[in-house]
């Protein structure tokens, strides 16, 4: 045991270094702050490395894999700037722990925020690492470079391992940020270009270890049959038939939530068992009598039909340009339009799964989860215990999409293995993952414009009413929060004298939660339609039409007209709204698409939209196509996008040819609805999901070059695309499609 | 008891006998990379090879399937280099990579059957399979190129 040393004052992970491990831990304080802004909090997000005397390279993923291929993206730029060599490069997935700074894996996020804190991470060791060979040679630092997991002094012709430096780089005084020295793109082995998955070969040879495949020695399986009602309660149930049941242990009442709901377990009765169709056959066997509650009334027609009626009459303005009454009262033409999406279900294909493991008031888990930080939090108030005896493990996760970062599956297995004292594994079955989901929120809106004699728009008016994720925490929440209604509804970023943005309250007896691209579904579903829709009335292209609308390029100034626009937690001068980069984005995919050569006919038409979410700028041109019996193919989809500077080309094109498919989803039949109160649809015959045959045949990707900060690919691809279609679809059968999914408006068979 | 054959060995299980091969495949042999998604054969997660058919385990009764071949994405080749396989990690394919294995049986399946399938036959061979992530174009490209991978290994 020689030669561990640490330089973090946090110091983790030992156990998966070997002693003689140099374990560097770069980030510390960011010694700047802003002048004006709050202070920045101490903690860094912080992330590690180590270097094994074998010259193996440690690096540790720390946020969740779900299929971003994040896992893979960000090590790889601690390897760029460590100049290591990949093929010696191995990833251990951390788990949750402060430490790392924020773990929860959603908001598009992940390279935005660590991008530059994983450079420092790997340049940080460089530089330890060249000024360890300089110390070995006696020779100046700077006359030491660091050259793909060796360090070259060019004139004696002497080079190093990594491997040999580990225990002189480890007694090198940590580097002050302003020493640091990092690559220019020119110099970059990685970023850029990009490495294979990681993970890629276990996925195709079924080694790959989600949630689902986690067993502990000792391990038993729950099913459990939970309140059909959010808010329902237990009068009594038998279980008589489902203890019969082969390899049924007992059965444990997990008591009811209570609101706000947060990230509790929803309570019900759960059949123990020593297989998980054993569980599965005893929880079908249950007699379960519910005490149904008050939210029986919830019912998906009516519950419309109130955002519609709500969205009709003024409302809380949070955005105001000009005045648009004054213009809509003496204005020539006036188009006014509403609009609906639905309640929407994640349906990953792995539903939620983890395995818990209560010991001595210390609590274990291996969870399929998108942040493990609130696995912590949550199992540890559950449990009224320390989050600090709550250890959370991150397997991979099959799909999550926002769901898996709430942790309530987590914490049903953690009470009920509290109670029987063994490992539980809770795993969802399809039916409760649709039924008992946080699904995306419902939203009723109503657009109005102005438009003048040329037919543009001298006033816009846009109201939207939705029951918001803040309900989730706090059920006296009504109104849209400031971080969703930043979602591609108060950056609406058309050029119009008179603009007005309002948001109406609404309730509806459900856990919202966030789905990939959240608010931005239905707020880009009504504005990208609406433009698309005043276009049509004066016969404009739809193109030229939106560019008009956008006007010059300029950079949106919400502080100068007192808008609150969040812009996804980013300071605006870091991350302007520049209306250029949009309107760049929608030349390159008008090109890229033969917009302007592909007129519409025989039942085919290109549909268009564009969206800014999640900072990074996105046009989408969708090819529908309609048969004689009105079914809806998609030949091709094109996407041009800036996403400032793109770390993994390959993976973000996965990410937007993914998203072209999900927002089809969304489009054509993604629907969850309620009849008193309960769930009506129960798995992927009744909630269908795009299969291949139903998808676009093809998306073509086109990333705008760019060395800005880099952005968000996760989520981006999705907003633009029920638009795009349903405008296509438009021009196609003449007829509007302003409620989604469209599988709910017959599609007339053209001519 | 069950007598069940799983890549080539043979097991004897201790099961209700209306068990899904699925459950019995992951949690009596320990095989997990055949994956649970729906519990009703609609979305081939769970796909395995039953005596050469892309079967889905979920809803097959163990009881069902004594003295057939089985074989899982384990089984279908020792090293990850099955065509199919090679094609899925030339086009990087998966995302996530949990509906993957099933992708991966249905596809050999089919192409054990067709060697040159077209866009349209690909389509309706692995319209039961969802992926959530939307890596379909990606699916058929894969195995566009595992039918020339296997042309080509044929023609040697």
């Amino acid at each position: 045991m020689s030669t561990r040393i640490r330089i973090t004052r946090w110091g983790v992970l030992d156990s998966i270094f070997s002693a003689g491990a140099l374990i560097l831990g770069a980030g510390g304080s960011s010694g700047k702050t802003p002048k004006g802004r709050a202070k920045e909090t101490k903690w860094w997000p912080s992330v590690y490395l180590a270097i094994e005397p074998t010259g193996e390279v440690i690096i540790v993923a720390h946020r969740s894999e779900m299929g971003t291929g994040i896992r893979t993206g960000l090590p790889m730029v601690v390897a760029e700037e460590l100049d290591a060599d990949w093929e010696r490069v191995r990833i251990e997935q951390a788990i949750g722990d402060a430490k790392y700074g924020s773990q929860d894996t959603d908001g598009s996020r992940s390279i935005r925020d660590f991008y530059e804190i994983m450079r420092r991470a790997g340049a940080t060791a460089r530089l330890m690492l060249e000024r360890a060979a300089a110390e070995k040679w006696g020779v100046p630092a700077e006359e030491c470079q660091a050259r793909h997991h060796r360090v070259v002094h060019v004139s004696s012709h002497r080079s190093i391992d990594y491997g040999k430096l580990t225990d002189l780089a480890s007694k090198q005084p940590v580097p002050k940020v302003e020493e640091l020295r990092f690559k220019t793109p020119d110099g970059f082995r990685y970023i850029g270009r990009g490495v294979p998955l990681v993970d890629l070969m276990d996925i195709c040879t079924g080694k790959a270890a989600y949630g689902m495949d986690i067993h502990r020695p000792g391990m038993v399986f729950a099913s459990i049959e939970r309140p059909p009602v959010l808010g329902a309660k237990l009068r009594s149930f038998d279980d008589g038939e489902a203890l019969r049941v082969g390899g049924v242990t007992q059965t444990v009442v997990l008591e009811e939530a209570k609101p706000p709901y947060g990230f509790q377990a929803l309570g019900g009765v759960a059949v123990i068992a020593d297989s998980t169709w054993a569980a599965m056959e005893g929880r079908r066997k249950l007699t379960v009598d519910w005490e149904r509650g008050p939210n029986t009334v919830y019912d998906s027609e009516a519950h419309r039909e109130s955002l519609l009626e709500a969205a009709r009459t003024s409302q809380k303005v949070v955005r105001n340009i000009g005045d648009v009454d004054t213009e809509f009262s003496r204005a020539g033409k006036i188009h006014e339009a509403e609009y609906y999406v639905p309640l929407l279900a994640h349906a990953p294909m792995e539903p939620p799964v983890a395995v818990v493991e209560y010991k001595n008031g210390r609590i274990e888990a291996w969870a399929a989860t998108q942040n493990p930080q609130a696995v912590q939090d949550a199992v540890a108030a559950a449990l009224n215990i320390s989050r600090n005896d709550v250890l959370c493990h991150v397997t991979l996760l099959g799909g999550g999409f926002g769901r898996k970062s709430k942790p309530d599956y987590v914490v049903e297995a953690a009470i009920l293995s509290k109670k029987i004292e063994k490992p539980v594994q809770v795993a969802w079955t399809r039916e409760d993952d649709i039924k008992f989901d946080y699904y995306n929120s419902t939203a009723g809106m109503y657009l109005k414009a102005a438009l003048d004699a040329g037919g543009k728009p001298t006033a816009w008016l846009q109201r939207s009413v939705f029951p918001p994720i803040t309900s989730l925490f706090d059920i006296n929440e009504v109104y849209g929060d400031p971080l969703h209604l930043g979602q591609g509804w108060v950056d609406v970023p058309f050029d119009i004298p008179n603009l007005r943005v309002e948001n109406g309250p609404a309730r509806a007896p459900l856990r919202i939660g966030w789905l990939r691209s959240v608010a931005n579904i239905y707020h880009a579903f009504s504005i990208q339609s609406f433009i698309d829709e005043l276009a049509a009335a004066v016969g404009r292209d739809r193109i030229e039409y939106f560019l008009d609308a956008l006007g010059p390029p300029r950079t949106v100034d919400f502080d100068a007209e007192k808008t609150t626009n969040v812009n996804y937690g980013k300071p605006l001068d870091q991350y302007p709204w520049e209306t250029g980069r949009l309107r760049n984005v929608v030349e390159v995919v008008a090109e890229k698409s033969g917009w302007a050569k592909r007129k519409p006919g025989n039942g085919h038409a290109l549909g268009f939209a564009a969206h800014r979410s999640f900072l990074t700028y996105v046009a989408a041109v969708v090819d529908v196509q309609v048969d004689d019996k009105g079914q809806i193919s998609i030949p091709r989809v094109d996407v041009a996008l800036d996403a400032g500077r793109v770390v993994h080309p390959e993976l973000a094109r996965a990410q937007f040819e993914g998203a072209a498919v999900f927002g089809t989803s969304i489009a054509l039949m993604g629907e969850i609805t309620a009849a008193n109160g309960e769930i009506q649809q129960s798995n992927f015959h009744d909630y269908p999901v795009a299969r291949i045959d139903q998808a676009p045949f093809e998306t073509r990707v086109h990333i705008v070059p760019s060395h800005r900060l880099p952005t968000g690919v996760g989520e981006p691809g999705v907003p633009p695309i029920a638009p795009a279609m349903c405008n296509a679809l438009f021009a196609i059968t003449g007829k509007r499609f302003r409620r989604l999914p469209i599988k709910n408006t017959k599609t007339t068979p053209p001519g | 008891m069950f007598q069940i054959k799983v890549n080539g060995k043979a097991y004897e299980v201790d099961a209700l006998p209306n068990t899904p091969l699925l459950w019995v495949i992951r949690e009596h042999l320990g095989l997990t990379g055949t994956k649970y998604g729906c519990g009703r054969s609609i979305c081939g997660a769970c796909t395995v090879h039953v005596d050469g058919q892309a079967t889905r385990s979920c809803a097959t009764p163990v009881a069902s399937v004594s003295g057939k071949e089985i074989i899982t994405i384990e089984g279908l080749s020792p090293d990850g280099s099955h065509p199919v396989q090679q094609a899925w990690v030339a086009e990087n394919v998966p995302q996530c990579g949990y509906c993957q294995p099933g992708q991966i049986m249905s596809a050999s399946a089919l192409l054990a059957g067709n060697q040159r399938p077209n866009d349209a036959e690909i389509d309706k061979s692995m319209s039961g399979n969802i992926c959530r992530c939307g890596t379909y174009q990606r699916v058929r490209r894969a195995i566009h190129r595992a039918a020339q991978i296997m042309a080509e290994g044929e023609k040697e």
